[in-house]
């Protein structure tokens, strides 16, 4: 990434994403449904499973 | 009578648009990825530089936050996603190119691929077939997106290696989490409109593509 200018143009882009993401993520924060009994699990375990996948890519590779 | 009759076809109708959502979807996702791919080849071809990847995802930032949400209720949105995809297509290519001039690259990017695929595929059957809504992880999700996006600003300018192996692992866990929180979403009326989410399921899986090709380029291929 040796183009400064282009730097400088992608962190503004991702300046300008940050500011159209917060008020969703404020919104999901308070307003979004909660978690019941058990839904934290079910999600835990796939994203453990994809973990699990990448160990196993990074040692075939 | 006449509303017991209601009480019944509305399920029905709720049902059936929500299988349309996610036909479309999965369908429109398909082309997409699709025609991604062609413009991968197609900059992989012209030995397009670096900086191309950049250029690319900056103009399709821009379209995705200015021009998608103005389109997406028209068919001039299908126009729009195809041109995302194809620009962001164009810049992958670039560094595919990087990627293969490397000893272990087209093992590295056939494995990110193949990855990608198994990841995606297994995260979505999971989210359709457990019933469960995983609506819940919206403020978890998209605060762990403001959290990432500052942490790329940075590494923009610091340029880091561990903190861009620590984005790449956590962008990667971020968009796993979007796959079940999007699906969900699909399947439980929340997510309307097939253009965005064909919008948000290709970028979890283009940021899963290029976390997983970082990851396995930085600690695949020791021996």
């Amino acid at each position: 990434m040796d183009n400064i200018w282009l730097q400088i143009a992608l962190a503004a882009t991702m300046g300008m994403m940050l500011f159209f993401l917060y008020p969703r993520a404020k919104q999901w924060m308070q307003n979004g449904p909660k978690a019941e009994q058990g839904d934290w699990m079910a999600a835990v375990i796939p994203l453990l499973a994809v973990v699990g996948f990448v160990l196993l890519l990074i040692m075939l590779v | 009578m006449n509303r017991f009759n209601q009480t019944i076809a509305q399920p029905a109708q709720s049902a059936l648009a929500v299988n349309k959502v996610i036909k479309n979807t999965y369908m429109l996702l398909s082309a997409t990825l699709f025609f991604s791919a062609i413009m991968a080849m197609v900059s992989m071809f012209l030995a397009m530089p670096p900086m191309a990847y950049l250029i690319s995802v900056i103009g399709a930032m821009l379209l995705g936050m200015f021009v998608l949400p103005r389109t997406a209720n028209s068919s001039s949105g299908i126009g729009v996603i195809f041109l995302i995809t194809g620009m962001l297509g164009f810049g992958l290519g670039a560094i595919l190119t990087l990627y293969l001039q490397l000893p272990h690259g087209p093992q590295t990017i056939a494995t990110a691929l193949g990855g990608t695929g198994v990841i995606f595929l297994g995260l979505s059957g999971y989210a359709l077939t457990s019933k469960r809504d995983f609506s819940f992880m919206g403020g978890f999700v998209f605060a762990g997106m403001l959290v990432m996006i500052v942490a790329i600003i940075a590494n923009i300018f610091l340029q880091l290696p561990f903190l861009s192996l620590a984005i790449s692992a956590g962008v990667m866990l971020l968009m796993s989490a979007y796959i079940l929180f999007q699906t969900s979403q699909m399947m439980n009326g929340g997510e309307t409109n097939y253009i965005f989410a064909t919008y948000s399921l290709y970028m979890a899986i283009f940021n899963i593509f290029i976390s997983l090709l970082q990851i396995l380029g930085v600690f695949g291929g020791d021996d």
